[in-house]
Formats: C-alpha cells, sequence, structure tokens
C-alpha cells in the first residue's frame, strides 16, 4: 500500500494508517532517563561521601554506601557464584510459584466466569482470603508444606493467584455477549465458542494481570526468603535466594552488598516484566496492529 | 388450488416482557407479521420501540414469553445459521483476520468444504476486501468491517440476513454508498432480508415491504408496500412523488408514535438495560 488515499472497494475512503512509533521521539526519550539516571548517582555520590549537607548530617543518603562502593561490591561478586546462585534460586522461586498461579488463576477465572453456581460457591471464599497478605502465609506455609522450598513456592504463589483469578474473571465478564451470539448464530459448538471467542478475547486480560502478578512475586520472594531464613539452601549463601543475600550481607555487615541485592532484584523484576510484555504483545497482535 | 409457499418468518402473536423486581415492562405485545420468502422487509419505529428486541426473539437469543415465531415453517428453539444477525455496531471477531473471520461459521460447523472456502474467497472479492483479506479489523475502515460482516454472514447460507440499524454511526457519505451496494448485493442473491432502521429515506430506499412499528410496546402498526420500480437511485427520490407520498404516510405515523413514547418515559433500550444489570447482580 503505498498510494496517499486510500480507498476502498464501495468508495469509502479507508481509514488513514498509524506510522509506527517515532524513533526520534523514543531516542529523546532514552536519552531524558539517562539524564535522571546520571543526576540520581551524582547526588547520591555526594550525599554519601561528605554525609553532610551544609553543615546538618544527611538524614538517608549519608548512612549509605556510595555508588561507587556498590559499584565495587557488584564487580566483586560478579565473579562470585553465590551471588548467582542465589538469584537463581529466586528466580526458581518466582516461576514456579508464578507458573503454578497461572496454571491454577486462569482456569479458575474462567470457569468462575462461565457457571454462575461455582462462582456462588467459590467467590465469597475467594473474597475472604484475598485480603490476607501473603508474608502472613508464611508460618502457615512452613507448618502445611514438607519442605521449605514448597513453602516459599506456595507463598509466591498466594502473591500471584488472586491478581490471576480476579483479571481473568474481569476479562471474561466483559467479553462482548454480540461475539458470543454471532458465533453461536453461526452454529458453533460449546467447545468452539469458548475456544475460539471467549478465550482469545481474554487473552488481553491474562497479560496484564500476569504482568502484575509478577511484579507482586518479586516482592514476596525476597521477604519470604528473609523471614525463613532461605529456604532448602539451609542458610548458605548460594541456596538462599536474593532476600535471604541481602539478609545475610546486613548481618555480615557488607553494606554496598545490600544495596546490590536491592539493584539486582529491581532489573530481575524488570526484566520478566519486559519478557511479559513482550510475549503478550505477540500474543494479542489484532489489537491494534500496525497496517 | 396451489397452497401459498411458506413464508420464511412468521412472526405470530408475540409478547415479549421483562420484569425488574417488581417492575414489569412489555416490549412486545401481540406482534404478528410475515416475511415473504426473497422480500426485501424493513422494519422502521421510533427509537426505543423495542425494534431490537424482537431481533433478538427472531435470532433466537432470546425467547418470547408469549406466541411463536417460525422460521421455514418450524418453530424456532434457539440461534441457528439459517437466520444471521448483522448488528448496529461491528461484531467482528476482533483477533482474526478478514479471511478468517468470514471462514468462521463453516469452520466452527465443521463444514469447511472446498465449496465453502470458494464461497468465502468469491464473498471477500465481491465485498471488496480481497486486498485486506490478512487484516484484522482494528486495520479496517468502519464500511469496510460492515462489508466484512456481511460476507461472514452470507457465507452461511442463511435463509434470512436480519440487520439491525447495520449502517448507523457510518458517516453520511459511507452510509449511502453502503445502502446502494447492499441493495445491489441483496437483490442480486435474491436473498430474504429483515432490516431494521429508523431512518425512512433507508426503509422506502431498500424495502419491497414496509412495516411500521408502534412505540414500546411494539407491534405492526401498518404494512405498507412500497410498489417503486428498480433499479432505485437515493438520489432520485427527493423528486419522485411516489416516494415522497410514501415518506410523508410513514413520518406522519412515526410521529404519532414517537410523541407517544415521549410521554410514556423509558424506551426498550434502557429497560432491558436494566434487565440485564438485574441479571448480571443476581448471578453473582
Amino acid at each position: 500500500m503505498t498510494t496517499n488515499v486510500l480507498v476502498g472497494a464501495a468508495g469509502e475512503p479507508v481509514r488513514p494508517i498509524r506510522p509506527k512509533a517515532v524513533t526520534w521521539a523514543s531516542g529523546r526519550a532514552t536519552r531524558r532517563a539517562l539524564v535522571s539516571y546520571a543526576v540520581v548517582l551524582l547526588v547520591w555520590q555526594l550525599g554519601a561521601t561528605s554525609r553532610t549537607w551544609l553543615g546538618h548530617p544527611l538524614p538517608i543518603l549519608g548512612n549509605l554506601p556510595a555508588p561507587s562502593a556498590v559499584l565495587e561490591a557488584f564487580r566483586r561478586l560478579l565473579g562470585d557464584p553465590g551471588y548467582w546462585q542465589s538469584g537463581y534460586a529466586s528466580f526458581l522461586r518466582v516461576v514456579t510459584g508464578f507458573g503454578a498461579a497461572v496454571l491454577v488463576g486462569v482456569p479458575l477465572g474462567l470457569l468462575m466466569a462461565l457457571n454462575p453456581r461455582l462462582r456462588r460457591v467459590v467467590f465469597p471464599v475467594f473474597e475472604l482470603l484475598r485480603p490476607i497478605p501473603p508474608l502472613a502465609w508464611v508460618p502457615a506455609a512452613i507448618i502445611f508444606w514438607p519442605t521449605q522450598e514448597l513453602s516459599i513456592d506456595f507463598v509466591i504463589f498466594i502473591g500471584a493467584f488472586y491478581t490471576m483469578v480476579l483479571n481473568v474473571l474481569g476479562g471474561a465478564d466483559s467479553v462482548d455477549v454480540r461475539l458470543i451470539q454471532t458465533a453461536r448464530s453461526m452454529g458453533a459448538a460449546r467447545w468452539n465458542v469458548f475456544s475460539r471467542v471467549v478465550l482469545p478475547a481474554v487473552i488481553p486480560s491474562i497479560v496484564v494481570g500476569s504482568q502484575v502478578a509478577i511484579g507482586i512475586t518479586w516482592e514476596v520472594v525476597v521477604a519470604a526468603e528473609m523471614i525463613s531464613g532461605g529456604g532448602s539452601g539451609g542458610g548458605t549463601a548460594s541456596g538462599g535466594g536474593l532476600g535471604f543475600f541481602i539478609w545475610s550481607s546486613y548481618v555480615g555487615g557488607s553494606y554496598p552488598q545490600i544495596v546490590v541485592g536491592m539493584i539486582s532484584i529491581g532489573m530481575a523484576g524488570y526484566l520478566s516484566s519486559a519478557a511479559l510484555r513482550w510475549t503478550g504483545g505477540r500474543l494479542t497482535r489484532w489489537a491494534g496492529a500496525p497496517s | 388450488m396451489t397452497a401459498p409457499a411458506t413464508p420464511a418468518i412468521e412472526v405470530r402473536a408475540v409478547g415479549k416482557t421483562y420484569a425488574v423486581g417488581r417492575r414489569r415492562r412489555e416490549v412486545v405485545l401481540d406482534c404478528s407479521f410475515d416475511v415473504a420468502d426473497g422480500s426485501f422487509t424493513v422494519l422502521i419505529g421510533p427509537s426505543g420501540a423495542g425494534k431490537s428486541t424482537l431481533v433478538r426473539l427472531i435470532a433466537g437469543f432470546e425467547k418470547p414469553t408469549e406466541g411463536e415465531i417460525r422460521v421455514g415453517g418450524r418453530p424456532i428453539t434457539g440461534p441457528g445459521p439459517d437466520r444471521q444477525v448483522v448488528f448496529q455496531e461491528t461484531a467482528l471477531f476482533p483477533w482474526m483476520t478478514t479471511a478468517e473471520n468470514v471462514a468462521y461459521g463453516p469452520k466452527a460447523r465443521r463444514a469447511y468444504t472446498v465449496d465453502a472456502r470458494q464461497l468465502a474467497a468469491r464473498l471477500i472479492e465481491r465485498v471488496g476486501l480481497d486486498q485486506f483479506r490478512s487484516k484484522y479489523p482494528s486495520q479496517l475502515s468502519g464500511g469496510m468491517q460492515r462489508r466484512a460482516e456481511l460476507a461472514r454472514a452470507m457465507v452461511n447460507h442463511p435463509r434470512v440476513m436480519i440487520l439491525d440499524e447495520p449502517f448507523r454511526g457510518l458517516d453520511a457519505m459511507t452510509k449511502k454508498l453502503m445502502l446502494e451496494y447492499y441493495a445491489e448485493l441483496s437483490r442480486e442473491s435474491k436473498r430474504t432480508n429483515l432490516f431494521v432502521t429508523t431512518d425512512v429515506d433507508e426503509a422506502i430506499f431498500l424495502a419491497d415491504r414496509l412495516l411500521v412499528m408502534t412505540h414500546i410496546p411494539t407491534r405492526v402498526r401498518e404494512a405498507i408496500d412500497v410498489d417503486l420500480p428498480y433499479p432505485r437511485r437515493l438520489a432520485a427520490f427527493a423528486s419522485d412523488d411516489r416516494a415522497n407520498e410514501l415518506k410523508r404516510r410513514v413520518l406522519s405515523i412515526l410521529h404519532e408514535e414517537a410523541a407517544r413514547g415521549f410521554g410514556a418515559g423509558n424506551g426498550a433500550a434502557d429497560f432491558v438495560a436494566a434487565y440485564r444489570s438485574r441479571m448480571a447482580e443476581e448471578s453473582t
């Protein structure tokens, strides 16, 4: 399509095609982000090395290790297999808990949306359990599950589960009834209506729910590892995950390592959300697809 | 003596009442009419009269509280491929391309034979979307979406096409083109049409039989045979005495009915919406 004005067969003008993302604007956005990173790092560095501001002690920055110290610790840790194993341990837990939440939450949300009777039975219980914060489950989870690993996985599952179910339920409730009527009027069987109409309509909600849910799982995994003392690794730096890594850095007095642990979690959360966003974009190419 | 041909649709003393709490509302009351095989029947009535409710009953999406609807002589029990509905706003599947949308019906019925595939391709070509067969609905203009929907409905060989204000919301120019286009398409295929509208010009242009509906609760107030010759041209209507006479007659009835509705309060759509949200609350 290279003509300027497209005209449909009946002669009406065709909606103009939206240009792709303007690279100039996104380049400027990147530059601005870099500038703001640089400013934060500079203020942090100055505050952490001088520890005072106009003769007064700086409240937070004054007690932080400087970015240079953090960078130094980071460089050292990059060669330390223990650090990588911590990250890997946390990552595995997130994947397990999140995966379980998707595998259980999506079907449950769909079933509740499609079956009002089941919904009347399950939803009240669901709403009663939902306000309980995932971390309140930690002691009970440790008692319920045979291994500490499973208890941590369970707490992470709890963190992602409600968000998944609510998003799927909301998405399925708002499926356009005319689409279902159209499919039925063409003689589609129930299964076909479900798999070709309801399910694709719910996918955007699943994608959004997953992105929110995976953020929650990174919040939860760290706290769960801290509280439980590191899971099956028995408290060693290798098996404890990033949460335990931060905690043991605190106990051991290596403050730059705490910050490295925190930043690592931030990056892991960012990368996993980005991965889901990308996957979601592939799954919903039909929504606002460029021409 | 030969028996008269079975009408495509027979609506017999149909009533539909919605109840919300203790309030009851009769939206359709004692409504009877036929849609003759091969005819282009237009239902026209004031907005809020209950025409869309009637469409849902004939389509089989809802059941009448009274009376009976027969299609091809047989009472209907639910929706079926013999009746295809094209709604007011687009109801294309957003996750399917034009070609996938059009092929959906035959595929869903496991009847996607070589013939069905060829018919789908021919229809896409006929509605002028050949170049857009692999585009998603969000990439099509409003008029193209309507044409894709017409093709998607026609591929199912419906006995009747039911169109509920299908060109509402299009700009005036596109709407005019679509009307002339659809009139040509349906005369060429000799298909039975039941077309719902609030627009008199549209109604007279398309109809060979015009059913003027009362305000809510709706039924047929007057049936008018539109004996204007074909091919009709929208632009020529302004100077056509016969068309103007018909138009005045229909408008005066509509005026009366609309005035009646003005005093009567809520239209059908408000009430159906209230009914639906009540049902949704009760199901949770």
